[in-house]
């Protein structure tokens, strides 16, 4: 049999059921997000190693000029490499029907026969080319799909100058290429840049590479030493033109993939415990009010003489009930919703399969914050009520001191009338309640801000980086770093309203253990269309000597104004050079280091080489433009910022980024379930006063004044709080929110404070009106005749 | 005094005082009282004289400010808390003044309550039964009347049988027809289980049926009538 104090729960919990749902789905949520993402991370993770290593993803990259085949044994018998596959690869740029610019590719040999022992490819259409047909290619699918290609598709590719036909006889993926980016390029994009694998000896041909490579592949055993193999490599293919050799680390695809993922890790840590603990707040607010008013009943149970341990026990039910289910529930939503995003960032990264992971833990976690925060709430009230004596406990608590409040008898006194009096009184009264509902609901307010703001600072990191920083319409890569006379052929264009120059060098910057490859970019003196700017958005002057390193190299590399830096410099002759760091630039896309160009071509010894130019044109004369520039030789690749910022809005709307929008209606449920929560706790406390009021001859309208009037000025209060809360608050979440690929920043939005504000509020009109809804229906006898 | 029953309550100088300095109010001052056991003992006095505060603190519910209060031989006012708890769970059944019923417990379940935790309970209908409930057994206290939530407020007292019974105004909200009958049940657990059954009321007719009269007034005793013939509870007059 049930005993009674098990039914009395049960008809408690049935009773109480629209606030233990609200409080529940509160934590719930709180506890969904922090299962959701831990395992959409640790499945991400965890795909990404199991799709490296079943396609055997090299550990490190060597490119070279031109290495004689024989040279492969030589590497092979470095200590630690365990294999070694050589090939040619080579840029090339494929013609697009219907499109007047060529799109950048790369092209990639596979082995005459067999399959490659390092970087295989994953076949999702049609066949490899066969053997000893240099016209049968694989396209990389992704590429293929944005195009429209298929297998069966013919295709002309210009490679090393030599314009030839293709036939398409396949379609794969490689871990290799999850991410494209063409050259000089921050943003991955499908569309823009495209893969071709066909057979070394047709590849060879083209490049001029037989019996010879031009990149070399090595995959090292368990425990290797990789600062010394790639040492070891480098000395090998110095000879032969090595442009150092990289590890997987630093390749291009695996360093986007892993800094998305590291965006979600970073969005998974830092955001869901804030949300967390927002939710377990409130949990621990709303328990111990539960559990206050349920004093009466506890003082009766005791006169009957129940010990407080069968009393502790049977409220602990209760708030087991609550809370555990609420985290439970939240922990199976959060599989739920973890698998489906796995799916869907499955599809985004490319990955062919998918290893779903679930993170113990995070269960683990969520379950304690929940029950402690509950218990923490209930044992309080509880410890509070042991410690009176039967009588005391089963008298209502002693009424606060009406004194304090008596006295607005003045000038306030005469202005109110009697609810308006009562709502202020219970203000007063009650500061402790009081405080706790508006801290709860200043919360909700500062987890609303600081969404709403994060939303702003990614249209504010896309602003700076395409309004500010890049004002050009085009950008134009060379072969190779060419004469400045070059940029007056481009300027003699018509329709090309101003052309600056620039030069990139592939380098490896360091700071001792800090080290960071990327590339350092020379910008010329009066620079208006590419520029390093500050804090104030104001252009910085670069110095003739020493870098200007954006916020995030700066902390990357751990460096100040004035430190020096060591720069390996991959082009040319690759000189070391010792550089100072001159200022830190305000950039929020990538992690570039700039330079005067002046300064860089005496630092390389070169004089007056650009590898590019930045562009801005009269849009009227775009399409002779681009075909002018596809004729001239040197030009290897022209790209449009329009393209470039449609790219990255899509990465950020795709990506890691893309988390936020999830998170921001986590957060709208998180804040309407505080709010609705402080409503019905206020209700429920007044239940009884209400209805006496309504009895004594005050309307509806007077009575839900009465409590509605308190939840206004409850909110209002909280709405200040929780936008300085939220201002605070921001600065972690954006934090959670950039990734070395692109920085977040945490600013104050007015316009996002005030469309919190409205959250917040709508979410108290709803809830007032929910709950206005039962005091309406209330039974005024029933409220009355139950003592409690 | 009678010689031959053993003092089941004893209070010596007990006084109670709430609140500090010139809002103090006495509700009791130094009583001294003996109950003997297996009396059937009233308690008469005005609103406020300090009849609910004595029974309260006897009961085990509440402290003194000073003096003593003994049960048999032990010393309520020095024991401490979870000994009071044991006194309540083993001795004491309760009516309280307002009728104090949990809202969410049937009134089988509210005599279950206290049923589950006596060590030789009656069974619960059989409670509801004697105070004339036994056809509203699974009525919620918001279905039923005031009177009727005060019987079933007794029946849960008594179903405990236990050794000594405190009733706080047990008829105020009653007709005289009810009302006698549950003044014949306290009478029947009296008689059939020797407990001492000490009853505060207003309505001076009740101290007919007590073995001793308590006149309350102003937190002290004013007299004891000790009462030799006692009348049956049906006899009562209204
Ligand atoms: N918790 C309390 N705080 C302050 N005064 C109290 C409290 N309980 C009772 N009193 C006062 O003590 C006096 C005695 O109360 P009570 O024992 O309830 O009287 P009775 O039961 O005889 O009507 C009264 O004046 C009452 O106002
Ligand atoms: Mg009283």
């Amino acid at each position: 049999m049930v005993s009674p104090l098990n039914r009395k729960l049960l008809r408690d919990l049935w009773r109480i059921k629209g606030q233990a749902t609200a409080i529940g789905v509160v934590i719930g949520v709180g506890v969904m997000l922090l299962v959701m993402m831990t395992g959409l991370t640790a499945s991400l993770t965890e795909t990404r190693d199991a799709y490296y290593d079943r396609y055997r993803l090299a550990d490190i990259f060597a490119p070279a000029s031109r290495a004689p085949e024989r040279l492969t044994t030589r590497l092979a018998a470095i200590p630690g490499v365990a294999a070694v596959q050589s090939r040619v690869q080579g840029r090339a740029l494929i013609d697009i029907p219907g499109q007047v610019l060529p799109v950048q590719a790369q092209a990639v040999s596979l082995p005459d026969r067999g399959r490659p022992a390092i970087n295989d490819v994953y076949l999702t259409d049609g066949r490899l080319p066969a053997s000893g047909r240099p016209d049968e290619i694989l396209l990389l699918q992704s590429f293929a799909l944005a195009h429209g290609l298929h297998p069966g598709d013919q295709l002309n590719a210009t490679m090393n100058g030599a314009r030839r036909s293709f036939d398409v006889v396949g379609l794969a993926q490689s871990p290799e290429f999850l991410y494209t980016t063409a050259p000089g390029e921050l943003i991955p994009d499908d569309a823009r840049f495209g893969v071709i694998w066909m057979s070394r000896s047709g590849l060879a041909a083209a490049y001029d590479m037989n019996g010879a490579f031009n990149e070399v592949l090595l995959s090292l055993t368990r425990g290797a030493n990789l600062e010394a193999t790639l040492t070891a490599v480098d000395r090998l293919l110095d000879p032969y033109g090595g442009f150092g050799a990289y590890a997987r680390a630093d390749q291009t695809s695996n360093r986007f993939v892993t800094e998305e993922i590291s965006g979600l890790v970073a969005a998974a840590i830092g955001v869901p415990p804030i949300f967390l603990l927002v939710a377990a707040f409130l949990l621990y607010i709303v328990i111990g009010r539960i559990v206050q008013s349920e004093r009466g009943q506890i003082g009766l149970m005791k006169a009957f003489g129940y010990t407080d341990g069968e009393l502790g026990a049977h409220y602990s039910k209760l708030i087991l009930a609550i809370a555990l289910g609420g985290a439970l529930a939240g922990c199976l939503a959060g599989i739920a919703a973890g698998r489906a995003l796995v799916g869907v960032y499955t599809d985004y990264f490319k990955f062919p399969f998918l290893v779903f992971q679930l993170e113990p833990s995070s269960f683990l976690l969520g379950i304690a914050v929940s029950l402690l925060a509950a218990s923490a709430g209930g044992f309080m009230v509880l410890r509070q009520v042991f410690g009176l004596l039967p009588a005391a406990a089963m008298r209502p608590p002693t009424p606060p001191d009406f004194s304090r409040a008596g006295h607005l008898s003045g000038a306030l006194g005469r202005i109110l009338d009697q609810p308006s009096r009562m709502v202020l009184r219970r203000i007063t009264r009650q500061p402790g309640r009081m405080a706790a509902s508006m801290l709860g609901i200043a919360l909700g307010m500062a987890l609303s801000v600081a969404m709403i703001t994060i939303y702003a600072g990614f249209d504010r990191t896309i602003d700076l980086s395409f309004s500010v920083v890049d004002r050009s319409d085009v950008r134009v890569g060379f072969t190779h770093p060419v004469s400045t006379k070059t940029l007056f052929e481009l300027d003699r264009l018509p329709g090309v309203v101003r052309v600056e120059a620039t030069r990139t060098v592939p380098a490896v910057m360091s700071n001792g253990l800090h080290t960071y490859r990327g590339g350092l970019i020379g910008i010329p003196a009066g620079a208006e269309l590419s520029r390093a700017i500050d804090r104030e958005l104001e252009p910085i002057l670069l110095p003739p000597r020493g870098v200007v390193l954006s916020s995030a190299l700066a902390r990357i590399l751990d460096v100040e104004i004035g430190d020096v830096l060591d720069v390996d410099v991959r082009e040319g002759r690759q000189p070391v050079l010792q550089l100072a760091v001159a200022g830190i630039a305000e950039t929020l896309l990538g992690s570039p280091a700039f330079m005067s160009l002046e300064g860089m071509n005496r630092a390389l010894g070169d004089t007056r080489r650009v590898s590019g130019a930045y562009l801005m044109i009269d849009q009227a004369y775009a399409d002779d433009i681009y075909m002018a520039l596809q004729n001239m030789p040197t030009v290897a690749g022209v790209s449009l910022k329009s393209q470039a910022r449609d790219a990255f809005v899509t990465l950020m709307n795709t990506g890691a980024g893309a988390i936020r929008y999830v998170m921001g209606a986590i957060a709208f449920i998180i804040t309407f379930g505080i709010v609705y929560n402080a409503a019905r706790i206020a209700y429920a406390e007044r239940a009884r006063d209400l209805a006496s009021l309504r009895v004594i001859g005050f309307t509806r309208a007077e009575t839900a004044f009465v409590l509605l009037g308190e939840l206004a000025v409850v909110t209002l209060v909280a709405l200040p709080v929780g936008a300085v809360l939220g201002y605070y608050l921001s600065f972690g979440i954006a934090a959670g929110f950039s990734t070395d690929l692109y920085q977040i920043p945490a600013i104050f939005d007015g316009p996002s404070h005030g469309q919190a504000a409205l959250v917040v509020m709508a979410a108290a009109i709803v809830s007032g009106l929910l709950v206005k809804r039962d005091l309406d229906r209330s039974d005024l006898i029933e409220v009355l005749k139950t003592r409690e | 005094m009678n010689v031959g029953k053993p003092i089941a309550f004893r209070t010596r100088g007990l006084t109670k005082t709430y609140g500090e300095g010139r809002s103090t109010v006495h509700a009791l001052r130094g009583v001294d009282l003996d109950i003997p056991q297996g009396e059937i003992v009233v308690l008469l006095g005005p609103s406020g004289s300090g009849k609910s505060t004595l029974l309260n603190i006897v009961g085990g519910l509440d402290s003194a400010t000073q003096g003593t209060a003994h049960f048999l031989d032990q010393c309520l006012t020095e024991m401490s808390s979870s000994a009071l708890t044991r006194y309540r769970r083993q001795h004491v059944g309760f009516v309280f003044q307002f009728y104090n019923l949990m809202p969410s417990l049937t009134a089988r379940e509210n005599v279950e309550l206290v049923t589950e935790i006596a060590s030789d309970p009656m069974d619960p209908d059989d409670a509801l039964a004697l105070v004339g409930l036994r056809e509203r057994t699974d009525h919620f206290p918001a279905q039923m009347s005031g009177g009727e939530q005060q019987r079933v407020a007794i029946a849960r007292a008594v179903a405990k049988q236990p050794d000594v019974l405190f009733c706080d105004e047990p008829t105020g909200a009653l007709d005289s027809a009810t009302g006698r009958t549950v003044l014949s049940v306290l009478r029947d657990v009296n008689e059939k289980l020797g407990s001492t059954v000490l009853v505060v009321t207003h309505n001076a007719n009740t101290a007919a049926m007590a073995d001793r009269v308590i006149h309350f007034a102003d937190g002290n005793i004013r007299e004891v009538i000790e009462n030799n013939s006692k009348l049956d509870p049906a006899a009562i007059e209204w």
